[in-house]
């Protein structure tokens, strides 16, 4: 039985905001239910009360101090952005215009 | 003039220091082979001839000195440098120019050392051949028809081609080993917060680790000095001092490993590595035998679940830090029409500017970390990597190092693995452990398997990354270096 249907795969897509075409659509469900298949064997080790390692680094709550500093200058941030307008980045709509 | 650019960075370093040869006739010399070389290579994205000259001649105006003033250096693609086009190899950020540069960049400024330009590499550092960058691949100088390893090829193939005598890759899985191996060339990963991650483009936060690349083990340890150490704008940089690197290169070559225990894991052993490969780790073992070294036999049982376990951690930390691209606030946008919604065109330009691979595992990654799959994918394989790292400490309680080939297969010729994405992956079989316990590890050529250069890795404890410097000096000094075909 394969590990991951094209509709999960579309779905993924969508949430991940990849608009796949349907020729994309069908090489990847195969691929990933290959990939998906091989990496499932984690679930073979015994590992219930073993905690979880997110990070090698055992450090938390790294902090510097309170004191201001300079940072990027508008102009600098906004020197990437395929849009910008009046010092901001201009995006396209992000309502429905019925809304 | 022209074999300048076959020294090595040490001895064009002193070269300069006694003022024999100016910093600018070095950059020169590697910016001219650039030229007549890069053509047939494609190591290089992008050549800052006028920047390397100028960083060059304000080291023979004396305002920048230290043991590699002078001597040039290419950097992959994935490190934002002030200025000059970053694309980490992804048509989402063709054009981009950073307006600040990533930590190692400033330190290799502050260290008088000129860049030459950016390398190739597998988009966003996921591939082990350069055949996913989405401005075609680099060719290994051993062969042309064959892959320069990945995702640091462009690195790896910029030093064996002689373009440049130092490079600095990323390690996240095996970038910077995997690559030195199949072209002959040195490489190493320090430990995992070791080296600065600031200004690194993020695939896989947790294993990401830039390192140095040369073409001797000396010289990877004068870079590996140079770029280490704490970076207050890194929250998970050790703030601790790093260890001699260079003295520790130096003892090496003098071939002395008397008392030194190198750990053979036995889980590697019928692991599917080409008999080439086998034949010439054994042969190298022997060689550091016969320098005093012992080999002891270890287990690893975890081991054999790395490579699962990378593929699910990797893909999820890489599905996160990829939302960033959203055609915003850099890079390519598209579809914006004024007709479409921002998620509709935030969905029109990911699909136009990442590549299939990048794709494959932002999915992959989307899946992992999804209610209902997470504690089977996700959470899994971090208690995955909880055990390998144990295994690991056990180890290390045995034996000095832990040795191993550092990849199973010499350099392959294009193609041969991008129709199944799993077959690619399993380039990165030994290399990956190491990254999901985040100690130091290093590749040194060993030998040659129908032509073609075989890698060596030693992996040692965290925060050791001296140990595996001495054992790999030791080990060139015994079996040398590798030169290849004239191109």
């Amino acid at each position: 039985m394969a590990a991951i249907s094209r509709e999960e795969v579309a779905h993924l897509a969508r949430l991940s905001r990849l608009a796949v075409t349907e020729e994309e659509l069908d090489r990847f469900a195969g691929q990933l239910d290959v990939i998906l298949q091989s990496v499932a064997r984690v679930g073979e080790v015994a590992a219930e009360d073993i905690p979880p390692t997110s990070h090698s680094v055992p450090l938390t709550n790294v902090y510097r101090d309170d004191v201001p500093t300079p940072s990027l200058a508008q102009d600098a941030a906004l020197s990437g952005a395929p849009d910008a307008y009046e010092g901001r980045f201009r995006v396209p709509r992000i309502l429905d215009e019925e809304v | 003039m022209s074999d300048l650019t076959r020294l090595s960075a040490a001895e064009l370093a002193s070269l300069m220091g006694k003022r024999e040869v100016s910093a600018v006739e070095v950059a020169t010399a590697h910016l001219d082979r650039i030229d007549a070389v890069d053509e047939r290579v494609h190591a290089f994205l992008h050549v800052d001839r006028a920047g390397a000259l100028e960083a060059a001649a304000a080291v023979d105006r004396g305002e920048i000195t230290g043991p590699l003033a002078g001597v040039p250096i290419a950097v992959k693609d994935v490190m934002a440098t002030k200025g000059i086009p970053t694309t980490a190899a992804s048509k989402i950020l063709e054009g981009w120019k950073p307006p600040y540069d990533a930590t190692i960049v400033e330190r290799l400024k502050a260290a008088g050392m000129p860049i030459l330009g950016k390398t190739n590499m597998d988009e966003f550092a996921m591939g082990s051949s350069t055949e996913y960058s989405a401005y075609g691949p680099s060719k290994n100088p051993w062969d042309l028809g064959r892959i320069p390893g990945g995702s640091g090829g462009g690195s790896a193939a910029a030093l064996a081609a002689y373009e440049a005598p130092l490079a600095i890759g990323t390690d996240t899985g095996g970038s910077i080993r995997q690559p030195g191996a199949v072209t002959g060339t040195v490489g190493a990963k320090p430990t995992y917060g070791g080296t600065s991650r600031y200004g690194l483009i993020a695939f896989s936060s947790s294993l990401d680790t830039p390192g140095p690349c040369g073409r001797t083990v000396e010289d990877t340890a004068l870079l590996h000095a140079v770029i280490a150490g704490h970076d207050p704008r890194d929250s998970t940089s050790i703030p601790q001092s790093v260890p001699d690197v260079v003295a520790a290169a130096r003892r090496g070559a003098t071939g002395d490993l008397t008392g030194v225990k190198l750990g053979l894991v036995k889980e590697f052993a019928g692991d599917g590595s080409e008999p080439g490969v086998t034949a010439a780790f054994r042969e190298s073992l022997e060689a550091l035998v016969k320098l005093g070294a012992e080999v002891v036999e270890v287990s690893c049982p975890h081991f054999q679940y790395a490579l699962p376990a990378y593929y699910l951690i990797a893909p999820s930390e890489c599905s996160s830090n990829l939302a960033r691209f959203d055609g915003v606030r850099y890079g390519l946008r598209s579809g914006d029409d004024g007709s479409r919604s921002l998620e509709e065109v935030m969905s029109l330009t990911r699909d136009e500017g990442f590549g299939p691979e990048v794709k494959r595992r932002i999915i992959l990654g989307t899946y992992a970390l999804s209610s209902g799959y997470y504690d089977a994918y996700y959470g899994q394989a971090q208690k995955v990597r909880t055990l390998i790292t144990r295994d690991f400490q056990a180890a290390f309680e045995q034996v000095d190092v832990l040795v191993s080939p550092t990849t199973p297969f010499v350099a392959f010729p294009f193609g041969s693995r991008t129709s199944d994405p799993y077959q690619m992956y399993l380039a990165d079989l030994f290399t990956i452990p190491t990254n999901l316990y985040g100690g130091p590890a290093i590749s040194v050529p060993c030998g040659l398997s129908e032509g073609l250069p075989v890698g060596f890795q030693i992996m040692a404890p965290t925060l050791a990354d001296d140990r595996m410097y001495r054992v790999a000096a030791a080990l060139e000094s015994a079996v040398g270096t590798f030169t290849p075909p004239a191109l």
